[in-house]
């Protein structure tokens, strides 16, 4: 059995032990949950570790043939592109596991959903079946559904739940359509991926067909992820949800739609992409400016990193429509560093939200006072989300704009103020009410978190923030080559062209170097 | 004469007979509560000839069989649909044993009109004529007359009866002038042999108005659009176990007889029937589903909701192809373990008419949480999420449609109307989930004692529904085997 099936298995199973044991065994359940979702991050790290970094093809490779007649097989396996994604998931998902003490109510229940969950993320990243593929990731969203429902906060909440379940049916299922339409067009009797990218790289869809079904990905996917104008739930949802499921969504799940674009959409539909990709860029200004902007007019703190996270999916898909090897690998990188920021965001605002039981940012003040290690926390998260060197996020969004500014100038000119400054802007003043000032007299009495489990998931997202952030080679060399192999026909800048002529190894090479050491220099430089 | 080949319709009406006569001697001796039991030998009978359909019973290497002068066929689709009814038929017997302390008179009547119904449909799966279909449709909707009205004393239920009369005794007559009318053109009654000379009357409008109105006939029994109008009701006031085999065998039944007409009496004229086909499989998901959004009462919205399951089915007739009609099949079983399983809940939960209720349902978790988990699987299967049976059977739907779309773009509409239907349905099936988790004050809290026959007939829908949903191989091979063999 594969490593990766391993990591899958861990929470799947141990969800499935929990049916079994009985509702007031509460410490048994809190530690078979987070032995399941510890043990699925170590084998994550051991396997990020061994990757062969430049070796062709798919790692930890495993399939099962599940449906013969369909060409459906159960078939996990990595490369450059999701071995940094399954790592993160399996991290935040312990981290998510971690934070689950603030739930005091039918826990059995909400470990089983969140371990369901944690198992379905990891398998829609690390599926190379699209069926599987599909299927990991409903198996991961219904719980959310769920856990919004049942455990979640404010008036809103059961407006928040159908909200976000309809929403986010409809992407999903528009997705689908699209999936299903790929198979059928691409006429290869078959789901798995690798075999239905070889395929259709020899004999390409015909430019109608990629006409049509690039939109239905691009947009099915884009609900996911809340591309704008297709946000509007994410806020709502994520400032009602419990924060283990916000750290869980936000941070991991919300990547899938991004990783099925570059995955799927972008390799099989090469002329879709191209055609499609600049009205991508322009819509990430949505994302960028217009939520940014949004953001710094909310009054409380889940809100405003709702839409901070919104706004950080423009980066997303400013690299993705860049459509160059810089701005893709950028893509990927973001997409990482924000699953720990978004993660650490979330558990820190739930702990605040625990102690105070507002998150009103008016009514907030001085915290810093007495949660020294939750505000010093929160404020290297908003120092990570503005975008300061030596966190991930800064890598990932400099080599975006980097391999934007080929392609999109105005785009970049204005995805760089919008962001950058407007992001600064709310984030700052956010950290200054909240965490500065004198302490209000309600305040006094609440607490710092008081041991080394409560720290524990805070001090690891940052510190992975903190690792890629300073290396961020350990991502971009696995993921650079990996671009280049799968997405050498639609890249459209000279690195592609070159790419047909020159040897691969070299191109890759060459631009490991622009897309890996430009952050590193950058920060030396700062 | 072969009538070695009819054991399954043998077997179920000597079984209903015999119930019959052993009521009337039980009748002298034996006090009435006893008399429910005799639900149990029924079910037991059905059980054993289960077993044999599976054992004993296997299709000749030619794969078809005929009697009565190739009226009556068994072949792979024939036989598929025997253990379908058999299989809905023994569920709902136990179901209805539950259920038999609701029903004043006549409980062992009723057990054997779920066994002559049962007939009907076993007849239905195998007619390869049109004499035969119509038979089978009036023995399974006169039987279903008195099923409905069965609990006399209750206005709702006599009042689902005269509206199914009504209705069903109008749909009947369309569909004999149908029949009528294909046979004056066309000189021939049995499927194979209008097969042969169809093709030759596709401009013939008689012959096609013939051919629709017995559409029209079977649209009724699979409620779609534009004859849906009685499901509602007739779900509503029904008995629940009559309401479960009318969501269950006889919508199978319709959808039997329709792959028949279409596929094996006038497969050349179908195609040109596709625009017709897409446009009411469309109309039939959205009626359903809007109109059950609304719905208070559970077995009305689940009326609705099998409208809307019907529209779905309709897409893999629409897509007129094998893969399509393998879907069919099994998004049938699918249903099969989800809608009986819902009803079983329901007849146990909800046992008054005033309490059918969505919010009879508050606080179930805590009186019984089997119960509750079983109706939360139901909903989320019949709303078509993984890992359950309904995600994967409006998978094959969506994928047989998708595959057909390059060549006549409506498939791509109907296909969106799908997914739009999917996610109304997602509205009303949360609605049903969330009274059960999380309503406010539940008036009830007494638990809900369980017989052991019903909590089995629970863990066999629950395990239905899970099996066809992470492991759907097997049951595919079946369907596409059974539907390769019928053409």
């Amino acid at each position: 059995m594969s490593t990766l099936t391993l990591i899958i298995c861990c929470p799947l199973l141990a969800a499935i032990l929990l049916a079994f044991i009985p509702r007031n065994f509460r410490v048994v359940i809190r530690a078979i949950a987070l032995a399941a979702t510890l043990l699925s991050m170590l084998l994550a790290v051991t396997m990020f570790l061994q990757f062969r970094t430049g070796a062709d093809g798919y790692q930890f490779e495993q399939q099962i043939s599940w449906v013969q007649s369909l060409g459906i097989s159960y078939h996990v396996g990595v490369d450059g592109i999701n071995v940094g994604l399954v790592l993160m998931a399996a991290i935040v998902a312990f981290a998510a596991a971690c934070v689950s003490w603030e739930i005091k109510e039918r826990e059995k229940e909400f470990y089983i959903l969140l371990l369901v969950m944690a198992g379905g993320i990891l398998g829609a990243f690390a599926s190379l079946d699209l069926f599987f593929f599909y299927f990991f990731h409903e198996l991961a969203l219904v719980p959310t559904f769920i856990m919004i429902g049942v455990w979640g906060r404010g008036e809103q909440k059961n407006y928040a739940t159908f909200q976000i379940t309809m929403y986010l049916s409809v992407g999903a299922l528009i997705a689908l359509l699209g999936l299903i339409a790929l198979y059928v067009e691409s006429g290869a009797k078959t789901f798995d991926i690798p075999v239905l990218t070889a395929q259709v790289r020899q004999h390409p869809l015909s430019a109608n067909a990629q006409h049509f079904i690039f939109p239905l990905l691009l947009f099915g996917f884009g609900i996911l992820v809340s591309l704008w104008p297709f946000h509007t739930w994410a806020p709502l949802g994520y400032g009602s949800a419990p924060s283990p499921t916000a750290m869980l969504h936000a941070g991991v799940l919300k990547k899938f739609g991004l990783y099925g674009l570059i995955r799927i959409a972008l390799p099989m539909l090469p002329n879709g992409a191209q055609s499609w990709m600049p009205v991508v860029a322009w819509l990430c200004l949505g994302n960028l400016v217009y939520c940014g902007l949004v953001a710094m007019r909310q009054k409380d703190f889940n809100w405003l990193a709702g839409y901070s996270s919104v706004a950080h999916m423009g980066f997303v898909f400013l690299g993705i429509a860049t459509l160059n090897l810089i701005g893709v690998t950028g893509a990927v990188l973001v997409m990482i560093a924000h699953g720990f920021l978004a993660a650490l965001i979330f558990g820190l605002s739930g702990y605040v939200y625990q102690q105070t039981g507002t998150l009103q940012i008016d009514q907030l003040g001085g915290l810093l006072r007495k949660l020294p290690f939750i505000g010093g926390a929160l404020m290297m998260g908003a120092f990570a989300a503005c975008g300061l060197p030596g966190f991930a996020n800064f890598a990932g969004e400099v080599t975006v704009f980097f391999g934007a500014w080929k392609a999109f100038r105005v785009v970049t000119i204005l995805a760089c103020w919008g962001a950058l400054i407007v992001g600064a802007v709310y984030l700052l003043r956010a950290i200054r009410a909240m965490l500065h000032g004198p302490l209000l007299a309600q305040w006094a009495t609440i607490s710092d978190a008081p041991h080394l489990w409560r720290k524990a998931p805070f001090v690891l997202l940052l510190a992975s923030l903190f690792v890629f952030g300073c290396f961020p080679r350990l991502l971009t060399d696995k993921i650079a080559p990996t671009l280049q192999a799968n997405l050498a026909q639609v890249f459209v800048t000279p690195a592609a062209t070159a790419a047909s002529e020159a040897p691969l190894p070299l191109t890759a090479k060459l631009s490991q170097r622009e897309s890996g050491h430009a952050p590193q220099s950058a920060i030396r430089n700062q | 004469m072969n009538l070695a080949l009819l054991t399954h319709e043998w077997l179920v009406v000597g079984l209903g007979l015999a119930l019959l006569l052993a009521l009337l001697l039980a009748d002298l001796w034996v006090p009435s509560t006893s008399r429910r039991k005799l639900g149990y030998a029924a079910a037991a009978g059905i059980g054993l000839i289960l077993a044999y359909s599976f054992f004993v019973v296997h299709l000749a290497p030619e794969g078809v069989q005929y009697a009565f002068g190739k009226m009556y066929v068994l072949d792979g689709l024939a036989l598929f649909f025997k253990r379908f009814f058999l299989l809905a038929a023994l569920i709902v017997l136990l179901m209805s044993v539950d259920f038999a302390d609701r029903i004043q008179t006549g409980i062992a009547e009723y057990y054997a009109l779920v066994l002559f119904a049962l007939a009907g449909m076993l007849f239905a799966s195998s007619a390869n004529d049109f004499t035969l279909l119509f038979v089978s449709l009036e023995l399974i909707t006169v039987t279903f007359y008195v099923l409905t009205s069965f609990q006399r004393a209750q206005v709702t239920s006599l009042e689902a009866g005269v509206k199914y009369l009504i209705i069903g005794a109008l749909s009947t007559s369309f569909s004999v002038f149908g029949i009528a009318l294909v046979y004056g053109i066309s000189g021939k009654l049995n499927f194979g042999e209008l097969s042969a000379i169809a093709g030759q009357f596709s401009a013939n409008k008689i012959f096609l108005f013939g051919l629709l109105l017995v559409m029209v006939g079977l649209g009724f029994k699979i409620a779609a659009f534009p004859f849906q109008i009685w499901a509602p009701d007739v779900y509503q006031g029904a008995p629940a176990p009559t309401t479960a085999f009318l969501a269950v065998g006889s919508k199978a039944a319709g959808f039997v007889l329709l792959l028949r007409v279409l596929f094996s009496a006038v497969p050349d004229i179908t195609p040109q029937w596709s625009n017709l086909l897409i446009i009411i499989s469309g109309i039939t998901i959205l009626y359903g589903n809007l109109c059950a959004i609304p719905q208070r009462n559970v077995k009305r919205l689940l009326g609705y909701s099998s409208i809307a399951h019907a529209g779905y089915m309709l897409l893999g007739i629409a897509a007129l192809s094998q893969a399509g009609q393998s879907a069919i099949l099994y998004y049938l079983s699918g249903y099969l373990f989800t809608v009986l399983g819902a009803f079983t809940v329901i007849s146990r939960v909800m046992r008054t008419v005033e309490a059918e209720d969505i919010g009879a349902l508050a606080g179930l978790n805590q009186r019984s949480p089997l119960l509750a988990a079983t109706m939360t699987l139901a909903m989320v299967s019949l709303a078509g999420i993984p890992p359950l049976a309904g995600f994967f059977g409006k998978f094959l739907l969506l994928k047989s449609i998708l595959a057909q779309a390059p060549a006549h773009p409506g498939y791509y509409c109907l296909a969106f109307t799908a997914v739009a239907g999917v996610v109304i349905s997602l509205y009303y099936y949360f609605g049903v989930v969330r009274a059960i988790y999380w309503s406010k004050e539940p008036q009830d809290l007494s638990t809900i004692p369980l017989s052991t026959p019903i909590r089995f007939t629970i863990y066999g829908c629950i395990v239905g529904m899970f099996f066809l949903g992470l492991f759907p191989g097997w049951m595919l091979n079946l369907a596409s085997l059974a539907v390769k063999v019928s053409q």
